[in-house]
Parts: C-alpha cells; sequence; structure tokens
C-alpha cells in the first residue's frame, strides 16, 4: 500500500478513484433498477405473499452493515498500525454509515415481524437480536468519541473500541443462538430452497445496489469531513 | 519473571488501598444484598425459580459495574495514572493487575452473594457456580477496559456502563443458559472461550488506551 504525507494524499484519491457524481448515478441506477424488480417482476414468495419483498432490503442492508462495521475496524486497525489519522477519519465514517445501515435492518425487521407475526419486535429472530446489541455497542462507540477532545488519544480510544465490534459480532451472534435453546424452543423457519430464478436475480441486484449506494455515502460523508477539517486548517491559519 | 512481578506489585496496591480505605467492597456488599431485596419485591408471588436465576445475573453485573466505576477512580483523582504509564513495565500489567484486583473484590462480593442468594430465593447447582466463575473472568477483563476508556473521557462513570453493558450481554447469556438449563456444557464452554477472546483482545490493546 502507498503511505504518502496527508498533503499528497487528496491528488491520489483523484487518481485511482471512482469520482463522486459517477457513483452517485450507479447508486440512483442500480436502485431504482432493484425496487422495480422487486415490486414488478419477482413474483410472490408461496408462504409469505407480498410481505416476503422487503427481504430483498431487509438482508442486503443488513450485508452491507456488517461490511460497513468491518470497514470501520479494518481502517481502526490501519490507524494502530501505521497512525495515520486519515484512517482514523475512515474508520469513523464507515462506522457511522454501518450505524445508520443497522438502524435500517431494525426498522425494516420490524416491519417485517409486524407483517408476520403481528408484533413489531420479535426476540426469537436472531439477526435482529444482534443488530440490536450491535446498535447498542454502536451508539456507545459515538458517547465514546465524542467526550474526548480531537487528537490521538480520541482516535486511538475509537480505533480500539471499533476493533472491539468485530469481536463482538460473531461472539454475539453465537450466544444469541445459545441463548434461543432456552428463551424460544420453537424456531421459526424460514423460506425453503425455492429461491431461484427471477428472485436471486433481484436479490444480487438489490444487493449490488446497497453496496453501492452505502459506498457513495461514505465517500460523501468523508468528502465532506475532510473539507470541514482543511477549512478549519484554512481559518487557523488566517486566523 | 518481571511481568509478574509487575503486575503483582500493582495488584498489591489496589488490595492495600482497598485494606487501608474500604472504599468500594463493603459499597458492593450492601449493594448486591439491596438489589436481592428489591428483587424479590419486583418477583410477583408465584414466579418461578427461573426468574430468580436471571436476576442472579443482574445483580452480578450491575455489582461489578459498581466495583469497576470505582476502579480507575483513585488513580485519576491522585494523578497516578501518568506516574503508571511512565512506570518502566509493559502497559498491559496495568490492566491485567487492575483486572486481578477487582477480580478479587468482585470475588469476595459473591462470597457473600451467593449464599445470600441461597437463602433468600433458591439453592444453586455447581454449574451455576462454575458460571459465575468463568464470566467473573469476562466481567473483570471487559470491564476494567472499558473503564479505563471510560475514565481517559470527560464523561467519566456516565460513559461505563454504556460501553461494558452490550459488551456484557453475551456474557449474561451464557451464565443464565448454564442457571437453567439441564446439561449446561455448552454455555460454560462459550463463557471459557469469550473469557479467552476478550482477554487476549484487552491485553494486546490496552496499550493504545493508555498511549497519548
Amino acid at each position: 500500500m502507498k503511505a504518502q504525507g496527508p498533503a499528497t494524499i487528496p491528488l491520489v484519491d483523484r487518481a485511482y478513484r471512482i469520482p463522486l457524481p459517477a457513483l452517485a448515478a450507479a447508486s440512483l441506477v442500480l436502485v431504482t433498477l432493484a425496487l422495480g424488480l422487486v415490486f414488478f417482476v419477482v413474483p410472490n414468495d408461496a408462504d409469505q405473499g407480498f410481505s416476503q419483498r422487503i427481504f430483498y432490503f431487509h438482508v442486503s442492508i443488513a450485508f452491507t452493515a456488517y461490511l460497513c462495521f468491518g470497514l470501520g475496524a479494518w481502517k481502526a486497525l490501519v490507524h494502530l498500525w501505521r497512525r495515520d489519522p486519515r484512517a482514523d477519519l475512515e474508520s469513523y465514517v464507515a462506522v457511522h454509515q454501518g450505524l445508520i445501515f443497522g438502524s435500517l435492518v431494525l426498522v425494516t425487521g420490524s416491519i417485517w415481524a409486524k407483517i408476520s407475526w403481528g408484533h413489531w419486535w420479535i426476540w426469537s429472530e436472531n439477526q435482529l437480536v444482534l443488530f440490536l446489541v450491535l446498535f447498542l455497542f454502536y451508539a456507545a462507540y459515538f458517547m465514546l468519541r465524542f467526550s474526548v477532545d480531537p487528537g490521538p488519544q480520541r482516535a486511538n480510544l475509537s480505533a480500539v473500541y471499533a476493533l472491539f465490534g468485530v469481536v463482538l459480532i460473531p461472539v454475539s451472534f453465537l450466544a444469541i443462538r445459545l441463548a434461543q435453546r432456552f428463551i424460544h424452543p420453537v424456531v421459526f423457519t424460514r423460506h425453503g430452497p425455492s429461491f431461484g430464478g427471477w428472485m436471486l436475480v433481484a436479490y444480487c441486484v438489490a444487493q449490488a445496489a446497497v453496496i453501492v449506494l452505502a459506498y457513495t455515502l461514505y465517500r460523501l460523508e468523508l468528502a465532506g469531513k475532510r473539507l470541514d477539517g482543511r477549512l478549519r486548517e484554512l481559518r487557523e491559519a488566517f486566523a | 519473571m518481571r511481568y509478574a512481578a509487575d503486575v503483582g506489585a500493582l495488584a498489591r496496591k489496589d488490595l492495600l488501598l482497598e485494606l487501608r480505605a474500604r472504599d468500594t467492597l463493603p459499597a458492593m456488599l450492601l449493594f448486591v444484598v439491596s438489589v436481592f431485596v428489591v428483587f424479590h419485591f419486583a418477583l410477583p408471588a408465584r414466579s418461578s425459580d427461573l426468574a430468580a436465576s436471571g436476576l442472579l445475573w443482574v445483580a452480578i453485573v450491575f455489582t461489578a459495574l459498581l466495583g469497576l466505576g470505582r476502579a480507575f477512580v483513585p488513580e485519576r483523582e491522585q494523578r497516578t495514572f501518568d506516574g503508571l504509564v511512565l512506570a518502566p513495565c509493559d502497559r498491559s500489567a496495568i490492566w491485567l493487575a487492575k483486572a486481578l484486583a477487582t477480580l478479587v473484590f468482585l470475588a469476595a462480593a459473591e462470597v457473600v452473594a451467593l449464599p445470600v442468594f441461597a437463602l433468600f430465593f433458591h439453592g444453586l447447582d455447581a454449574a451455576t457456580v462454575g458460571a459465575v466463575v468463568l464470566a467473573d473472568l469476562g466481567i473483570c477483563a471487559v470491564g476494567t477496559f472499558a473503564g479505563a476508556m471510560a475514565v481517559a473521557t470527560r464523561a467519566r462513570d456516565l460513559l461505563l456502563p454504556l460501553l461494558f453493558l452490550p459488551l456484557a450481554i453475551p456474557l449474561v447469556i451464557g451464565g443464565v443458559g448454564a442457571s437453567v438449563v439441564a446439561a449446561p456444557g455448552r454455555y460454560l464452554a462459550f463463557l471459557a472461550l469469550y473469557d479467552a477472546l476478550f482477554g487476549v483482545l484487552c491485553w494486546a490493546s490496552f496499550e493504545y488506551v493508555v498511549a497519548e
């Protein structure tokens, strides 16, 4: 990997990264295509009917949230390894996007639970409970980050906490699976092997759409935050 | 070994401070017994024993939280934290010593709390006691780490429960599971796995929490 000083970074960024307007256009096209496929092309699910369509987005968003948390932890590791303040900002933005998509998982999951079982919340859905735990954990990340003054210590604390997150995800998942045995002996079975054809296509498109959208938002927030930082530096220089 | 001697000296310092000042342990003891009394009235008359087993774990986590909140307070108040960080020892030794001292406090509180629980609610089996021991290791390892993080922030005590409780959820699941099911082996193994994973993680990354 390249290890330039902060001053040369914006040029390098432009050289090997897709420009933001292109990303925005790609996410618009993909999200529209996914919505079209999910609502007009895919047939109704045999067991669950129309409400099953929310899964194309619910599952894609959940996977994307994991990707964001993973990216946040990876950037955190890079920060601890190389003491690069840019990686700290990237880690923060990735976790922020992860929390936004994680909240969407909770919202879409609740809607689906309400339609399928008549309750806004069900403890027997492992994925949903895991996202609740992760939501609490990463919400505390922001509490931690914003109660430390900007600087190397804040970057270190945030990075270590983000690393704890990726260990907590599998451990919590295992724990919640174990908890099913004494809290909910009945395990709901979701749609069986009848997942093919247009359903698979729609899922893949929705997944790609959400990932591209998340990456666009990540880049946008990063660009905004960097601009903010530059502006502050310039103001301090002129003051 | 040098490392073990450092850890021993640091843990001894905390235990000695507690022996002289008696700040933490009496508070933990009083707290856990009060919590049991509150739980007695929180559980309606025909609640099952299983509910009480669950509440035991709530009491343990909150009692630990009380002790953990105090763990780094003397270091901040007396300004010894900078001295500890500057001391010519591995930084992880600070975490290990603090976790050991907290473990001693928590174990001492539980030596009283578990019999009181058995007296007030129902008897405890070997699996529950084993789960408490395993969970204590995890609570002290992760809790001390979270305490060191919280004390570095402006929010201090306010932040510790927020950082610690999401991390403690798997411990509560493992502990309650071991207390209520007939074959607790799986849950005890899970608790041991948690201790090992987070123990190594805390040990390896504590350096970055205290270093500027």
